[in-house]
């Protein structure tokens, strides 16, 4: 005997409602929490471009052409970016998988972990790209020049950020404990913050250090708000943010189904 | 023979050397409540993960509404309700914003939301705590607000695990009121627990699972008729004591349960020769559930 069918209609993959519905809990839980997000998003960003502009920039005029101001200030607005979204899916899905048990419930629902993780991205991108305005605006007031191409940096930031906040999800789904964590800070974020032409230009680096800045997806970003960027950093933003994305589908599958 | 609302045949899941469910054969009848009945451990909690296919199962076959699942389980869920075991309400939202986020989830079209919200806000008795923050609700209200968010859809089918662990007799009673109204409404309910008294006042059909296996099926009062009897005879005394009342009722023809404090003698009516005085009871389904799934805690 089999189970009396009810019509329903036949449900794909990545769906529109199902990305709108974890969007929804997201934006509505973000009313609760939005200040404490918004400083250390925003602080600290700031904080780094006034210490290295004005520490830094007492001792050195100009990085390759620029006025040391611009150059750190590009440089600030990538390293916010990154640190608005792979923290906060670092430690924001391991929770929610973890503590509070939310993906049980989402995944309940006509959710699949494509969808869950695909909107937990979305949603962590952009809010990335806007943070990543703010160290810009700051650098603005301290002497950067305004520019068309700046109008670029919210959806630069959104595309980085969407690689970053996957590559999160995807350390979330890995690690087994969230004190284990540290070594991602200490041992990925931490080199690819200071080897990516943020804060001082590659090119006074050893030669393999030269080499391994340039697959850094963060150096990419860093030269995009330059003004240099061309199709092979788009590109690689790009390919970072989709490789990552399959891999964080990919080891939240194995983390959440069993 | 009425139809179905889910079936489990010959269902499998190991998770390395633990085999959790074992060969599960499991059916819920459309509009019945099914009391999923077995101590810690028996593989209940992982029969609910493999019907929302949140756990794969290794072998057999599983089917909810019409859909087998895993490939057509995003179109079961879509019909189904969730009720967890463990709380996992958004604590810093409302009470209104959690069915709200789930009304989105289960995709409710937007003209019929604030009704559907509203619905399953007097299903669950919370209207006037709409606007209270998850984190402010005693245990009882947090409970009943997971129950609302898993009708806020209307679904032909309610997954319960374990709806009442952990809450105090008043506000269990509250939970079961609720239960059995969802149950005159005509929605099916398959409902895991390990409190007996639950499992007999609403479910209309009990499967009782020992090491991820049903051993037994029926309805309740069928279920202790067959297996335990009409009569009981509690007999108290020191465990030597015990230990001769049970060699007496062994020779009697009578089974036999360990209370912890007595020895149950079980279907007096069956005696074949003299037993021991005691105090008299009717059998209940807790003897019928502790001589299929064992006295000793595994």
């Amino acid at each position: 005997m089999t189970t009396t069918p009810v019509p329903a209609p036949r449900l794909r993959r990545l769906e529109v409602p199902a990305l709108r519905g974890v969007l929804v809990r997201e934006v509505i839980n973000f009313s609760s929490y939005w200040r404490s997000t918004t400083v250390s998003s925003t602080i600290e960003p700031t904080i780094y471009l006034l210490a290295f502009g004005f520490g830094f920039g007492s001792l050195v005029a100009t990085v390759q052409g620029l006025d040391y101001v611009e150059f750190v200030g590009t440089g600030t607005v990538a390293t916010a970016v990154m640190f608005a979204s792979v923290f906060a899916t670092m430690f924001g899905t391991f929770v929610k998988r973890e503590y509070q048990r939310t993906y049980d419930a989402i995944l309940a629902a006509p959710v699949d972990t494509e969808e869950l993780v695909t909107g937990e991205v979305l949603w962590v991108a952009a809010r990335a790209g806007v943070y990543g305005t703010a160290p810009l605006l700051v650098a603005m007031a301290f002497g950067l020049d305004p520019a068309w191409g700046m109008l670029t940096v919210p959806l630069i930031g959104f595309a980085t950020g969407f690689g970053w906040a996957a590559f999160g999800v995807l350390v979330s789904a890995i690690l087994k404990s969230i004190d284990h964590f540290s070594y991602v800070t200490s041992m990925v974020i931490t080199p690819v913050f200071l080897v990516a032409g943020t804060y001082f230009p590659l090119d006074g680096l050893p030669t393999w250090a030269q080499v391994a800045g340039h697959f850094n997806p963060l150096f990419h970003c860093a030269f995009g708000w330059q003004g240099w960027a061309d199709a092979g950093h788009v590109a690689a933003i790009l390919a970072f943010g989709a490789v990552m994305w399959r891999l964080a589908i990919w080891r939240s599958r194995m983390r959440l189904i069993n | 023979m009425s139809a179905l609302a889910l079936r489990l045949r010959g269902v499998v899941k190991a998770f390395g050397p633990l085999v959790a469910v074992n060969g599960l054969d499991l059916e819920v009848p459309e509009g019945t409540c099914v009391g999923l009945l077995g101590p810690n451990g028996a593989g209940k909690s992982t029969t609910m993960r493999m019907l929302t296919a949140q756990s794969i199962a290794d072998s057999g076959e599983i089917e909810v509404l019409g859909h087998r699942l895993p490939g057509e389980s995003k179109s079961a869920r879509a019909l189904m309700g969730v009720v967890p075991q463990l709380d996992n309400l958004d604590t810093t939202l409302t009470v209104e914003q959690n069915l709200v986020v789930f009304s989105h989830l289960y995709r409710i079209r937007r003209g019929e939301r604030r009704a559907a919200i509203e619905r399953a806000l007097d299903i669950a008795n919370l209207a006037d705590r709409r606007a209270s923050r998850v984190d402010k609700l005693s245990g009882g209200m947090r409970r009943r607000l997971l129950i609302a968010r898993a009708l806020v859809h209307r679904p032909r089918l309610v997954l319960m695990d374990e709806p009442t662990v952990g809450l105090d007799p008043q506000v269990r009673q509250e939970i079961w009121a609720l239960i059995d109204a969802l149950r005159a409404e005509g929605v099916s309910i398959l409902m895991s627990t390990h409190y007996i008294e639950e499992a007999e006042r609403l479910a209309d059909t009990v499967t009782i699972v020992s090491h991820g296996t049903a051993v037994a099926t029926g309805p309740p009062a069928e279920l202790v008729s067959e297996h335990a009897g009409a009569e009981a005879r509690e007999v108290y005394g020191p465990p030597a004591r015990l230990a001769e009342v049970e060699a007496q009722a062994q020779d009697a023809g009578l089974r036999t349960r360990r209370t912890g404090t007595s020895v149950a003698l079980l279907g007096l009516e069956r005696a074949t020769g003299p037993i021991p005085d005691g105090e008299h009871r009717p059998t209940n389904l807790e003897d019928v559930f502790v001589l299929l799934t064992g006295e000793e805690i595994s």
